[in-house]
């Protein structure tokens, strides 16, 4: 909301003094917060200038002009097409400061320039607000303007605005006399009154026009006629006022209604009375129905559209624009006004399907029913005054509204219980009657509050009236007497992704939106996934199921990078639905590619680094010897068939990690996806203090040469249960496959530590069981001892 | 005299061969040779037979002298070759300090995560709880329990992506004030709460400062006895622990739906300490938190009495206090996951 202190000084004194951002900051620390607060024309050192010569410099499209600024005659250079002599123009003078720079004296084709001729962009004036003459050159001000004179004074633009951003509840506000009223309670001063006087003629509007209402969302519908307007261009005042507001002048009809609105907060709407017939009907719009707006573009409605129709067909899409067909023309002589309260929703429904606007915008935040025939007396007023209109007596009226005062009750302990500050009663009465409430003190204050002031309604919104204007800043901070309780926070996802950074993962944070190519990728399972209604792109239009389509996003987008070693991981929710329920699911991700620093240097990671990296995790969080690495049926195809397996633990499929198929990417990747909440279900193990041996152990190693098919897993089996109880643990250190054996043969050297926690063993004793366990492997497996 | 001279030529000659000697193994022949089995000052002490009773003492003494003189001659030069053939083997050794350590290379929390850590800490410590409500949401939850009913315009503020089919029905949480109402709910007992609600949000918005997806974090405290002046006291404690000890925290009215009065919180700027600079448009501060008192209707909508209980909420973007206290201007940088950025992280705060 723009406001104009031009403007706002027709409603209310503001001390002069005070500087434009000092009010902007007034009215901040009362709520109303601004986006700019400062002069409407941002450009300095400009004076009003007659060309007295004009003389081409050959060869360019250049004029050397000789210029009278009063004071002064000053050669200036002009490259505009229609600077001439005689014109009286806009003269920035040297050290001018301009949106698009400063004005320095300077040199062009050897000629001296001391300034420069303007054109109104140059002023950094809207585009909306210039005619085609402003467009193509320099501004060419009246025959009559004085010389000398500041050029935006000459303008009617010397005015100061602030921008405000109003929170939604303040409706209000979108009116000059609204800001006169919060300024009034901030200053201490009172609101001017408003002109409504008007004469009217001994024709009735009730001869020749009827009213129809034919919708619920109409409660309030006021009607006047005036004849005999004639069209012209307004005041400048009433311009002025319309550019510090952003609103571009039409002629001076047009231009009431807007000005009335700024003034008043009601929208309005002016009819062609001739165009629109003798009936106006309110009504819900039918389905598909059409309508040609006021820009001249043919809009298609629904039944929850509110339209202004007359007998046949819709003439206005109420609360949001008028009609092309009934619209003010230069040729129109008698007008129709129609000043109305639409329902918010609906209006807000309809205008964020088709269009905003002022009007909607207003409406959408609620109106002071008492301001609605205020205004339209108003535009009596001025189209009188200032477009030769002749009143027609009478007004229609349709009123379903029930106006009555909200009186509140307010006790200052609820004051202070809220605020946590007391505010003496006499400072409370008078910032209540200050922003216009009235205040009957009984046992407790009984406020009635003003209908502008829809967004009031219980005694909190009155705490906060008073609290805003005594000064939320006043409250003195203190910490709150409360039981000592134990804070708590989900440890284990912090101990986890705590865990994964140490070895040496970097976490990373994606969307959660993704493809919906991408929605089934990576799993094997078919979940309902969910997709979202209206997606900002087809890119971010389903909610993951898997983390592993974002990291591999996350390694796409470095590889594009030139990031070679991406150790990556990210614990996030994943979605799917269920029996017509939403579901999350945590899942904890992770990505290998290239060198993994805590392993083996200059060799990149592969299968076993994320599976030591798995392990790890589960050891750490107490699954120790509780899971197992198995090739099943619930690897999904994007994963290498043979370099894959599904994570077991205490017999539960918890996730799955493997190599990607080289068909998805040529690179070596390796991901892993574990469900935490799956894995949450399964208690881990307690910790608990396992004795140190007190008596040396003995350590063997031996090869067997097996089948290259054949896994670890089964010749460990054998080691272990032959083994027994002095087995105290078995390493794999050595994998060979080469010329030395058969080539569909390998050899895997084991290295083996026995133990007895009670006593030393003896070499002997050792010796049978491992004896025991060369001759098992050796028989069962049918495989050949290579060393021991 | 015969003594004397014995003993001068026998410490004339070690002198001598004590010259020649270069390495350690030289010398433990000239000590063999001197103080070994046949040596020349063993050789001494045989003759003590042949010494007549009374001198014997004498020559006892003789002796003793001449073995502390030989071993000490020996000695001192034993140490000094010890010594210079210790130091020859460390010059050896020497090695080239300026070469790079062998890195241990850790990985690193997302700045995201640390942040979010570092404000949970805080409030875990203050007796709050830390509440994860889901991402997915309904209307009712997200919206109407907020004292934000279809229609409101404080909607429009946020613009809500909703799941397919589920037009005002389910949504991707907009704010994790959605905590509040699901917190409320419940609390079968409707005693007091004490939460903060850390988490990631949506909405249809994407540029250098606005991502479809960041985080909030919001909280709320619900008791018979909280007021604005606790809320003040509690958010000017954590702006001090997150921003610094000299941040001042100023009130401003605002308005939010959920709570009357509501308050705009800004702290001074921890760029310029207030003094003004582009970070803080020249005004010395910055807006970082929205809060108020719980409104009466979401009291009454989460099934609280609120004639009996008040209570006080907050929230801020997560992805604001990181990009402040990392210096990072694009949002989009955060949510981008570039390998170089995370590393950046792999290293403590400072105090």
């Amino acid at each position: 909301m723009l406001v104009s202190r031009k403007f706002l000084n027709d409603y209310i004194d503001i001390d002069e003094d005070l500087s434009i951002q000092q009010i902007a900051s007034d009215m901040t620390n009362v709520g109303n917060e601004y986006d700019y607060a400062g002069p409407l024309i941002e450009a300095t050192n400009l004076v009003v200038g007659e060309i007295l010569e004009c003389e081409n410099i050959p060869d360019t499209h250049l004029h050397n002009c000789k210029v009278d600024v009063g004071e002064d005659i000053l050669d200036i250079v002009c490259g505009a097409p229609n600077v001439r002599e005689g014109l009286k123009v806009i003269v920035a003078l040297p050290g001018a400061h301009l949106p698009g720079g400063e004005i320095k004296k300077s040199t062009i084709r050897g000629f001296t320039s001391n300034g420069m001729l303007c054109s109104l962009a140059e002023l950094g004036l809207d585009n909306k607000f210039l005619d085609k003459r402003d467009k193509e050159g320099i501004h060419e001000f009246p025959e009559d303007t004085e010389i000398g004179i500041n050029a935006l004074d000459a303008l009617g633009l010397n005015d100061e605005v602030i921008d405000f951003e109003l929170t939604s509840n303040r409706g209000d506000l979108l009116s000059i006399m609204g800001m006169a009223y919060e300024l009034g309670a901030i200053y201490k001063k009172s609101v001017k009154g408003i002109d409504l006087s008007y004469k009217e003629s001994k024709n009735d509007i009730k001869d020749s026009f009827n009213l129809e209402i034919k919708t619920d969302n109409c409660k309030l519908f006021y009607a006047k006629k005036v004849q005999d307007v004639v069209i012209d261009e307004s005041p400048s005042f009433i311009k002025e006022r319309l550019i510090a507001s952003g609103i571009r002048p039409i002629n001076n009809v047009v231009d009431i209604s807007n000005f009335v609105m700024l003034e008043t907060g009601q929208p309005l709407h002016f009819y062609d009375a001739d165009s629109l017939g003798d009936t106006l009907i309110v009504r819900q719009a039918s389905y598909s129905e059409k309508l040609t707006t006021l820009d001249n573009i043919e809009r298609t409605l629904s039944e929850s559209d509110i339209v202004i129709a007359d007998k046949e067909k819709a003439i206005g899409l109420a609360g949001v624009m008028g009609g092309l067909s009934t619209e003010v023309r230069d040729t129109t002589k008698n007008i129709i006004i129609e000043s109305a309260i639409f329902d918010a929703t609906s209006i807000r429904k309809t205008s964020k399907k088709i269009l905003r606007s002022e009007a909607s915008n207003r409406f959408e935040k609620g109106l002071d029913p008492k301001r609605t025939k205020m205004a339209i007396e108003r535009c009596c007023n001025l189209l009188e005054k200032y477009a030769s209109g002749k009143v027609c007596k009478g007004i229609i009226e349709y009123n379903k509204l029930e106006v009555a005062d909200k009186v509140i009750e307010l006790r200052l302990e609820k004051i202070r219980n809220v605020l946590g500050i007391d505010v003496p009663l006499k400072e409370v009465k008078d910032i209540l009657e200050s922003l216009g409430f009235k205040v009957e003190e009984k046992d407790n204050l009984k406020v009635t509050v003003p209908t502008r002031r829809l967004d009031i309604s219980i005694e909190e919104d009155l705490i906060e009236e008073v609290g805003r204007m005594y000064g939320m800043d006043k409250i003195v901070g203190k910490l709150p007497a409360l039981d000592v309780v134990v804070g708590k926070y989900d440890k284990k996802t912090r101990d986890i992704k705590h865990k994964l950074a140490d070895l040496g993962l970097n976490e990373t944070l994606s969307y959660t939106l993704i493809s919906e190519t991408d929605a089934l990728k990576y799993t094997k399972e078919s979940p309902e996934y969910i997709m979202l209604n209206d997606p900002m792109s087809e890119d971010r239009n389903t909610l993951r199921y898997s983390l592993l389509p974002s990291l591999v996003n996350v390694y796409k987008y470095n590889k594009a990078h030139n990031n070679t070693n991406i150790n990556i991981f990210e614990i996030g929710a994943c979605f799917y639905k269920e029996n017509d329920e939403y579901k999350e699911e945590k899942k904890l991700g992770i990505l290998l590619s290239g060198e993994y620093y805590l392993d083996i240097p200059n060799k990149d990671a592969d299968f076993y680094t994320l599976k030591g990296i798995v392990e790890e995790l589960l050891d750490y969080l107490g699954y120790v010897n509780r899971y197992s690495f198995v090739v099943d049926s619930n690897i999904a195809s994007e994963f290498h068939p043979h370099q894959s397996a599904s994570i077991i633990v205490q017999g539960k499929c918890v996730g799955v990690l493997g190599k990607i198929h080289p068909s998805e990417l040529k690179n070596d990747v390796y991901l892993c996806e574990i469900n935490l909440d799956k894995l949450d279900d399964i208690k881990p193990s307690r910790m608990t203090y396992k004795d140190i041996p007190k008596f040396p152990s003995i350590s063997k190693d031996v090869s067997f040469i097996v089948d290259k098919s054949l896994d670890a897993n089964s010749i460990m089996a054998i080691i272990k249960k032959s083994g027994g109880k002095l087995l105290s643990n078995i390493k794999i250190f050595d994998i060979y496959v080469g010329e030395k054996i058969d080539k569909d043969k390998k050899a895997i050297a084991f290295n083996l530590e026995f133990l007895d926690m009670n006593k030393t063993l003896t070499d002997d004793e050792v010796m049978v069981v491992f004896n025991k366990i060369i001759d098992d492997v050796t028989t069962k497996l049918g495989c050949l001892l290579r060393d021991k | 005299m015969e003594k004397n001279m014995e003993r001068e030529d026998i410490i004339k000659k070690l002198e001598s061969d004590l010259s020649e000697i270069k390495t350690k193994n030289d010398l433990l022949q000239v000590k063999s040779m001197y103080l070994g089995k046949n040596g020349i000052v063993t050789s001494l002490s045989a003759k003590m037979k042949e010494i007549p009773n009374e001198e014997k003492k004498e020559y006892g003494k003789f002796l003793n002298e001449i073995k502390n003189e030989v071993e000490e001659k020996i000695n001192l030069l034993l140490n000094s070759i010890t010594e210079r053939e210790l130091n020859e083997k460390l010059l050896s050794e020497k090695i080239d300090i300026t070469l790079p350590g062998r890195k241990i290379k850790t990985g690193s929390l997302h700045p995201m995560t640390r942040v979010t850590e570092e404000f949970e800490d805080l409030f875990v410590s203050m007796g709050y709880t830390v509440y994860s409500g889901p991402e997915v949401e309904s209307d009712e939850n997200c919206f109407q329990k907020l004292n934000i009913p279809k229609g409101h315009p404080a909607r429009d503020s946020q613009d809500t992506f909703y799941l397919k089919d589920e037009f005002e029905r389910f949504l991707l949480r907009s704010q994790t004030s959605t905590a509040q109402a699901r917190a409320m709910e419940e609390n079968k007992e409707k005693g007091p709460i004490r939460i903060v609600c850390p988490g990631k949000v949506y909405r249809r918005d994407e540029d250098a400062t606005h991502s479809h997806q960041f985080m909030q974090i919001e909280g709320l405290v619900i008791d018979k006895n909280v007021s604005m002046a606790d809320l003040k006291g509690t958010l000017e404690l954590f702006c001090k622990k997150i921003l610094g000890e000299k941040t001042k925290v100023r009130f401003r009215p605002s308005f939010f739906p959920f709570t009357e009065p509501s308050v705009e919180v800004d702290v001074t700027c921890f760029k310029c300490n207030g003094n003004g600079c582009s970070l803080c448009k020249q005004t010395g501060w910055i807006e970082v938190l929205g809060a108020g008192m719980v409104h009466p209707n979401v009291l009454e909508m989460g099934g609280y009495d609120s004639k009996v209980y008040q209570g006080f909420a907050f929230g801020t973007g997560i992805d604001r206090f990181a990009m402040f206290k990392y210096a990072i201007p694009d949002i989009r940088t955060i949510y981008g996951n570039d390998i170089r950025f995370l590393q950046e992280f792999d290293r403590k705060d400072v105090e």
